[in-house]
């Protein structure tokens, strides 16, 4: 699994971003960081007009991969790709919306969990991202911004399971 | 269809209806995106499963390639996978052998 990048950068990122307060959670988030995440919403929303597109393979990974299941895998696809499609852009569309709050409801921050994860996955597809890269290094933007992305889930995980 | 022919309805042979009765086991398997601490999250969101079951499903999931995380009828085992798809995991099913 993806965790070095985390591990790597946190101390870079000694600020907390997200806190739980009662049954809210804080969004300590900049102006810049604030825009970032406006932005992506619509962009990874507007990818998914064409779902079949292979950098989102990792949005629709088949149900069924053994030979004698293919049928039902073609069922599966015809059925529940376009819900699936519409749960993705709901999120993505979300965490734009919400982008700018000061703080967010426990369901919001799953759908933020979610939506986090979905965009890294496709960003991780197109940086063809592989297991145990310890030393990778932010090269390009869409780098810097997916080990910007894994920090912030991180921190979003951390909060939804603080139950202090 | 150009012809009105008669239809001819295939009756399931005993082995096929056997088949379909077969229970069915979910499989989540490893990839170098998701995050530890999200697959454990999302394990214990959706199957209620506390955290040690769900760190310790996790953990086979990174060492030994894939695991098993739930099993049932199909319609059971198509919705945890529909859900597993949902949060982002790379879950498929297959007949439990």
């Amino acid at each position: 699994m993806g965790d070095h990048g985390a591990r790597q950068l946190t101390p870079l990122f000694a600020r907390r971003l997200i806190q739980r307060s009662g049954d809210a959670y804080k969004l300590n988030l900049d102006g810049d960081e604030r825009d970032l995440l406006r932005n992506l919403g619509p962009q990874f929303a507007a990818l998914l007009d064409d779902p079949t597109q292979p950098v989102l393979e990792r949005l629709f990974p088949p149900a069924y991969n053994e030979q004698e299941d293919l049928q039902l895998q073609d069922e599966y696809r015809r059925l529940m790709q376009e819900d699936l499609v519409d749960r993705h852009r709901q999120e993505f569309e979300l965490l734009a919306s919400t982008a700018g709050s000061d703080a967010l409801t426990g369901e919001q921050l799953l759908a933020w969990a979610r939506a986090l994860n979905s965009i890294r996955l496709v960003l991780g597809t197109h940086l063809d991202v592989q297991e145990d890269e310890e030393n990778r290094r932010p090269e390009s933007p869409d780098e810097a911004l997916y080990q910007w992305l894994t920090y912030l889930l991180g921190e979003v995980v951390e909060a939804l399971e603080d139950q202090t | 269809m150009p012809t009105a022919a008669p239809v001819e309805i295939k009756e399931p042979e005993v082995g096929e209806v056997a088949a379909a009765d077969r229970p069915w086991k979910v499989l989540v398997w490893n990839d170098p995106i998701n995050l530890m601490s999200y697959v454990t999250f999302v394990l214990q969101k959706l199957f209620g499963y506390s955290r040690e079951k769900a760190h310790s499903l996790m953990l086979d999931v990174h060492y030994k390639g894939r695991a098993v995380v739930s099993h049932g009828p199909r319609e059971k085992a198509e919705l945890d996978v529909f859900r597993l798809h949902e949060h982002g995991l790379w879950a498929t099913m297959e007949h439990d052998s």
